[in-house]
């Protein structure tokens, strides 16, 4: 199979522009008769198939939700980066790019980076068009923030709702496609195989997810928008319908997944409360803009606080550790999310935690509350105010930035975060690994494409925050609806693909089989209860921090908890019915076969970068070490299935532009 | 504590639906729903099948679960969705009535999941700006108002889950809609088809079978993102200039 980057010759800079005028391309009586499938409706999937439709392909598009709004895009708080350079900062293209590659601890292809910076531009300006009511400022102008890793105010928001805003507006969009009939919208239908005929992707096996019916969709070529996989810990800010089935069908068909073992714990979230709990609830990175992290400097205190003894407001000022502010002062509270996660790890093992579990550190807004009220006292004149008063006007500034957040925490814990510092401890929230891909976001399949966060391509080791919803659009609205045409346009010959060939007939049969496998176990415990033992394991082994032992071991517990799904599961109702349970178990059982690919790339990676932190490898600092003259490569692993070893090859990286540094935010 | 569940059980559209009770613990710090999934994993282990429920996001802001709790769309509390609502809001021995959000439009799939593809159609009929990618000037080209812009974040922030229209006695879908209507109204990209918007979509909410609006206001009470009806009166002075002046086909 092809393993080319086809990244375009060319200055760094000029790369994408003069490779997109030199494309080629389809033209429009061809493009009428060419046909698309899109997995996947979230902000990569439905820009895309929106943006497809318009130019006049084709598209069949394909949600296991039932409506493509649903899509886990929506629950994006914080924002959304782009290079505009509006607050006269010193933002750049070239700086936002630098970030990127910088913040992914190196671990990105160059070209793909500077790609995406280019094109955040326009993201903007089209979400502007579309009617997306981001934050203004009193002039009328777009408002910005400031985002974890970086030191220029480029992140466009809407309130803490940025995610829901901009899929609304790629829903509409597509939904306006829709109407035409240029996109044919299927909801509630689950891919669960991917066809392919003569070395090239052709269609796909979808489940109906409300007849069980098994349905057979053909097409020109594939693409893929179907998130990550964070879900394979089981707790993660992630919906609890996300999942990793349709890319990894495609694994199991050829396709090679990078970097598996990239993933990003995100430090902000609501702590876990009890052993019932079904999912983690992430609180925006935009909140570190004011909140200060802390823990108290003693474990007697912390001790106390555990046990409701102290509150966070009985420590006084020089009892507190504010430990990201301490080891950082260069970006204080806003250190990247690999960074801030591991410390609130460091201090919680130092046992400085401050929730019953010993797991969760502060974070605190008195001082902005009181720093905005000073100043908003000032702007309306009113001399000497009280700490009352002051409070009083810098709750109400707060409140603007961040309610719905406040609310949601309070609504989730029942303590108000204006009174008493939240509580936060990391949490899976988002994969930088994916299915890997090249310059034109094809696969090692032709034919087969990957875009947003079911690729692999952009963040490195690590993802800066409010660079996801940039990617997911840009692939969608700006990239792939150009590169497609690389394919497409030596396909204008190929007449309309019927699903009738061996090859279909073959990947339905498998997908039978396996749902019959399934539904025929008929053992004693519940999908639900494997899934969580399997986030355990992933957790507890290739979470914060890893280790060679560790990692082995945890690979023969994933085998030996397959063992027993595959002859203890238990699923109720029918294969042909709307059955929720057999939904779970596909996902579960593909969940086990990544997670143990995870382990075993994390075991091939010896060095630490990013979210990758190797126990083996730090410096005394407690900092990551990497390794670049051994590791700086793309692992692209094929698999396949539990009896073969996976098999590495290696995408190495050249970094004609920037110079590999260690990555400091001292 | 203890609950006595009263659950809406029905096997699929075509079959005739009925109450059922079941027992659960619940711990305070549980959400609904984690609270459902404990007796959803409880029957399991019977070899029963589960309450069928819908759910995804479970941070109130996918719009996916709908169920009307002791009679209320997403249960007791003002401006929280069912998965936002946690079990600290009831007492040890409530008795709970849970039962899918019930309208003609949104016909019952099994137990509580229910079809919300006519929401969908709505959008499509009109809820959108007519850009194509690639056609936009400069994001800041337009200066809007802060308040404007923040007015129509307020109907934007819709997440189309439907209590609007288990609120209300005649089923109208009229929040929903005018959400919509007044957020592209409100903003000077979606000014340029707004007539022509409430007419499309307001045709296809009467052709989906929902309700006409009576001013009854509970959808606005329901409502997990409190949406204010004044967007229905946005809506309608749309609508009623868009009929004074010419037709236009959805």
């Amino acid at each position: 199979m092809p393993f080319e980057a086809n990244v375009p010759p060319g200055p760094l800079g000029e790369k994408w522009t003069q490779y997109r005028g030199t494309m080629n391309l389809v033209a429009p009586n061809n493009k009428r008769r060419i046909e698309i499938i899109v997995v996947g409706t979230g902000l990569a999937g439905a820009s895309a198939a929106a943006t497809l439709g318009e130019l006049g392909y084709k598209v069949k598009c394909f949600t296991f939700h039932d409506s493509p709004r649903r899509a886990h895009s929506i629950a994006a708080q914080g924002g959304i980066n782009a290079a505009k350079n509006y607050q006269n900062d010193g933002d750049s293209v070239y700086r936002l790019f630098y970030d990127t590659i910088k913040g992914g601890d190196y671990r990105s292809r160059e070209s793909n980076v500077h790609r995406l910076a280019e094109v955040s531009r326009n993201i903007i300006d089209q979400a502007v068009a579309q009617g997306v009511p981001f934050a203004r400022e009193y002039g009328g102008l777009l408002a910005n923030r400031s985002f974890g890793g970086v030191q220029v105010s480029r992140t466009f928001y809407a309130r803490g709702q940025t995610g829901q805003q901009l899929l609304l507006g790629a829903y509409q969009s597509l939904s306006r496609q829709i109407s035409k009939g240029s996109v044919e919208m299927y909801n509630r239908h689950e891919m669960l195989d991917l066809v392919i005929e003569d070395g090239k992707a052709r269609g796909i096996i979808a489940r109906n997810l409300l007849t069980g019916e098994l349905e057979r969709h053909a097409a020109h070529c594939v693409v893929l928008g179907t998130g990550g996989y964070g879900n394979v810990f089981y707790l993660s800010t992630n919906a609890m319908n996300s999942n990793g089935t349709a890319a990894w069908r495609a694994v199991r068909r050829g396709a090679y997944m990078a970097n598996p073992c990239f993933t990003q714990i995100h430090p902000t979230c609501i702590p876990q409360s009890g052993d019932y709990q079904s999912k983690l609830t992430l609180m925006s990175e935009s909140l570190r803009n004011d909140g200060r992290v802390w823990v108290p400097k003693n474990q007697e205190d912390a001790k106390a606080i555990r046990e409701g003894q102290k509150t966070a407001n009985d420590i006084p000022e020089e009892e507190r550790d504010y430990y990201l502010e301490r080891r950082y002062p260069a970006f204080g509270n806003l250190v990247p999310r690999d960074v801030a996660s591991r410390a609130a790890k460091v201090a919680c093992d130092e046992g400085l935690g401050v929730a019953p579990t010993g797991l969760a550190v502060f974070l605190d807004f008195e001082s902005a509350i009181m720093r905005y009220g000073r100043s908003e006292a000032n702007t309306r004149g009113i001399d000497n105010p009280s700490e009352a008063k002051i409070r009083e006007l810098g709750k109400s500034v707060v409140e603007e930035k961040y309610g719905n957040l406040f609310e949601m925490y309070e609504k989730i814990t029942g303590d108000n975060p204006y009174q008493t510092p939240m509580k936060i401890y990391p949490a899976v929230h988002y994969t930088m690994g994916g299915l890997w891909v090249d310059y034109n976001l094809q696969t090692n399949i032709p034919g087969l494409f990957s875009i947003g966060e079911s690729n692999f391509s952009d963040h490195g080791a690590n993802r800066l925050g409010a660079s996801a919803l940039m990617q997911g659009l840009a692939d969608g609205y700006f990239v792939l609806p150009y590169t497609i045409g690389q394919f497409l346009s030596k396909e204008i010959r190929t007449p309309k693909i019927e699903p009738t060939s061996e090859a279909f007939d073959k990947a339905e049969q498998d997908v039978q089989h396996r749902l019959d496998q399934l539904m025929n176990i008929k053992g004693n415990q519940s999908v639900e209860s494997f899934h969580r033992r399997l986030g355990k394991i992933m957790w507890d082994y290739c979470g914060m921090s890893r280790n060679a032992d560790g990692l082995q071991k945890a690979r023969k517990m994933i085998r030996e908890l397959k063992d027993e799904f595959y002859s203890d599961v238990f699923i109720p109702g029918d294969a042909k019915d709307y059955n929720p349970e057999l939904e779970k178990a596909h996902r579960v059982a593909d969940f086990m076969e990544l997670g143990e690919l995870m382990m075993v790339d994390a075991l091939d990676r010896n060095e630490s970068c990013g979210g990758h932190f190797r126990e083996e490898y730090q410096t005394e600092e407690g900092e990551a070490l990497r390794d670049d003259e051994n590791y700086a490569y793309v692992s692209a692993w094929a698999y396949n299935g539990w009896e073969e070893e996976p098999v590495l090859h290696k995408e190495e990286l050249v970094f004609e532009n920037v110079e590999l540094k260690t990555r400091s935010y001292k | 504590m203890k609950l006595t569940l009263k659950i809406w059980r029905q096997k699929n559209a075509n079959t005739k639906g009925r109450f059922e009770t079941y027992q659960a613990e619940a711990s305070p710090d549980m959400s609904f729903l984690e609270m459902l999934d404990v007796l959803n994993e409880d029957l399991i282990s019977q070899k029963q099948e589960p309450v069928a429920f819908e759910h995804d996001c479970r941070e109130g802001i996918c719009g996916t679960c709908n169920m009307v709790i002791n009679g209320e769309p997403h249960g007791p509390m003002q401006g929280t969705t069912t998965c936002q609502l946690h079990m600290r809001h009831f007492n040890d021995g409530d008795t709970i009535v849970i039962e899918p959000f019930r309208a003609s439009a949104f016909p019952v799939i099994k137990d509580l999941a229910i079809d919300r593809d006519s929401f969908d159609r709505i959008i499509q009929a009109g809820g959108y700006v007519s850009i194509n990618t690639g056609q936009a000037q400069d994001g800041n080209a337009i200066p809007i108002e802060k308040e404007t812009a923040a007015e129509a974040f307020d109907a934007a922030s819709c997440i189309g889950c439907g209590a609007c229209v288990a609120a209300c006695p005649n089923a109208s879908a009229m929040l929903f809609v005018s959400a919509k209507v007044s957020h592209l109204a409100h903003m000077p990209q979606g000014k340029v088809e707004a007539k022509r918007r409430a007419q499309a979509m307001v045709n296809q909410m009467d052709e989906e079978g929902f309700g006409r609006c009576s001013n009854i206001t509970a959808c606005e009470a329901e409502c997990p993102k409190e949406i204010s009806v004044e967007h229905i009166a946005r809506l309608n002075r749309e609508y009623l200039s868009s009929s004074v002046g010419s037709q236009v086909k959805a």
